[in-house]
């Protein structure tokens, strides 16, 4: 172990703070980046890490990977067992802070003990979102953003035989190819008139919906779920869904994939200022010093849009939590910023979306686009000033790479803009001092 | 001048067999070449994973299975964690992570860890490929 722990339990309750120079609240994606980046600048300072979850450092993105039985719960550890303990971090699990304190700069946690910090890291998440619909209080109905969810869905699928997906979003196909595989009957229902709509341009998503239907998923869009109805013999448990346009689908799981909204809660009756999530500089701080906000709870910096907004991306939350971890050892670090960027591997069709990929104001942008429908293919460039804003892969992923820094270097690619989706398209296709400009620093 | 050696040695040391016509009729699937190479007469070159010292790669992983060594600073992937999420062949800025769709996965390459020269570097008939450190 390299750093020296908190000599005493941090579950001490004596009313005294306990003190850890380095308090993150939160064990995911931007938890773990943070401790990892603290730890790559100071060997020694105290770490104390407080988990909700019982089971930590797990890939919330690889909870369908669970369900789907492609990964179990062992695999789904993005991270060795021994992690917390090899790098000299104290881990708290099934704890949960419930109070920040700014003028003694310390957390409380759930039993009333508390822990003084020098630099916190709110890295808290985001929670599902679940709309005010009749009988979503029913047994059968689920959310699909944690593991204990996951474990609740596959104790279901033991006997369920149909079910319901609301929303057809990431979280949405990525929980339908789970069920499919275990052999459920799934329809899904979207509100918007097409699935993946954040994702992807009306091109695209009718070309994964087909997809999705050939594996046997009824897919209704332009619709939602008025109401969750209950068993004839039993109306505690769902029995169906009414749909607003009147229809009834019978099935015994419903599960809620509309998105998640961050969890402030923490700083809620604190200075720490808020829009939907937690604001934070270039510097992952937010606006009082020495606390720190990173992952799905914060508002970070889309390089694409150039303002900040909520992303709650695994590789962004990683890396946010490495730009905060940096700058609270002391070592100054800029984040580079993310956009909306987003590689899905379900049904067996990659797919790659990143930036502005449906823009709506025409005039303004450029679009380049190359089909060839009996592969499958798809592909779609949004340039704005020959400048790459946006882009669709489909079935043709593997130098998405490329296309993606020549995006987030805002590099001026007028000379090879009809070359970038080609099949033959590398990195020999870029002229040898926009390679050199391109690859600076890299 | 764009053989395509380097592609054949690095498939055929990362075969079964490590034979070359063994590799290329018996082995289905056959490995797949971790190194690229790119051509743009009259500009060909071998591109390969280049062992970034912040790589995108590790931070976008959603399975954990990419990872960098501390001791080598080599980059390396673990076939038994990957998913073949494909995130990394999203963020991968020299596009240098292939797709192995028989497997799933993603592979890239490992130096040839087994050898004390990588293939395709002791093998490159006129001397193009060479490894070295760079400091940037």
């Amino acid at each position: 172990m390299r750093c020296q722990l908190p000599k005493r339990s941090i579950s001490d309750q004596r009313g005294e703070a306990l003190m850890s120079k380095y308090v993150i609240i939160g064990a995911s994606a931007a938890g773990v980046g943070a401790v990892e980046a603290i730890r790559e600048v100071d060997s020694s300072g105290t770490i104390v890490v407080i988990s909700e979850e019982q089971y930590p450092h797990y890939s919330h993105p690889m909870i369908s990977d669970f369900v789907s039985g492609k990964a179990n719960k062992e695999k789904i550890k993005f991270r060795k067992d021994d992690f917390w303990e090899s790098i000299g971090a104290q881990i708290l699990t099934g704890r949960t802070a419930i109070a920040l304190n700014l003028t003694d700069k310390s957390v409380t946690l759930d039993k009333g003990d508390r822990i003084g910090f020098e630099k916190l890291l709110i890295a808290t998440g985001g929670k599902p979102f679940v709309p005010k619909i009749e009988g979503a209080d029913k047994a059968g109905v689920f959310t699909f953003t944690s593991i204990s969810d996951a474990e609740k869905v596959a104790k279901k699928l033991e006997t369920a035989k149909a079910a319901v997906v609301i929303g057809a979003g990431l979280i949405g196909i990525s929980v339908t190819e789970a069920l499919v595989k275990q052999g459920v009957k799934v329809t899904v229902v979207e509100l918007q008139d097409k699935i993946l709509s954040l994702l992807l341009d009306p091109k695209g998503s009718d070309i994964v919906e087909s997809v999705v239907k050939r594996s046997g998923v009824t897919v209704i869009t332009s619709q939602s779920v008025q109401r969750i109805v209950g068993r004839p013999e039993d109306d505690k448990t769902v029995g169906g869904v009414m749909l607003t346009k009147g229809d009834q689908i019978p099935c015994d799981l419903v599960i809620f994939a509309i998105g998640v909204t961050p969890r402030t809660e923490i700083v809620s009756r604190t200075n720490v200022k808020t829009n939907r999530g937690i604001i934070v500089d270039n510097f992952m701080q937010t606006n009082v010093s020495d606390v720190y906000a990173g992952g799905d709870v914060a508002e970070t910096y889309d390089f694409i849009l150039n303002q900040n907004r909520q992303l709650p991306l695994w590789p962004l939350a990683v890396s946010e939590g490495r730009t905060a971890g940096f700058n609270m050892a002391g070592k100054k670090t800029s984040y580079m910023g993310g956009t909306s960027m987003s590689a899905l591997k379900y049904f067996d069709i990659p797919v790659i979306s990143c930036g502005i990929t449906n823009p709506k104001e025409s005039g303004t942008f450029e679009i380049l686009t190359l089909e060839d429908p009996a592969r499958s293919i798809y592909k779609k460039l949004v340039l704005k000033d020959n400048i790459i804003v946006g882009m669709i892969l489909l079935n043709d992923i593997e130098r998405a790479g490329i296309l993606f820094q020549l995006m987030k270097k805002r590099e001026n690619v007028k000379k090879i803009k009809h070359e970038l989706l080609q099949e033959d398209f590398g990195l020999a296709t870029l002229p040898l001092s926009m390679r050199k400009k391109v690859y600076s620093g890299e | 001048m764009g053989c395509g050696l380097c592609e054949v040695y690095c498939t055929v040391q990362h075969s079964k067999t490590k034979d070359v016509v063994k590799t290329y009729n018996k082995e289905k699937p056959r490995p797949i070449s971790r190194v690229r190479l790119e051509v743009n007469r009259p500009v060909s070159f071998a591109a390969q994973c280049r062992h970034c010292e912040d790589a995108s790669c590790v931070a976008a992983c959603l399975s954990g299975a990419m990872t960098k060594d501390e001791k080598t600073g080599m980059i390396m992937h673990d076939p038994e964690k990957c998913i073949g999420c494909w995130t990394c062949v999203m963020v991968c800025p020299y596009g240098a992570i292939k797709m192995d769709i028989n497997k799933k996965i993603v592979a890239k390459c490992d130096l040839c860890s087994e050898l004390e020269v990588p293939a395709c570097v002791a093998n490159c008939p006129n001397g193009a490929l060479v490894i070295k450190e760079v400091k940037r």
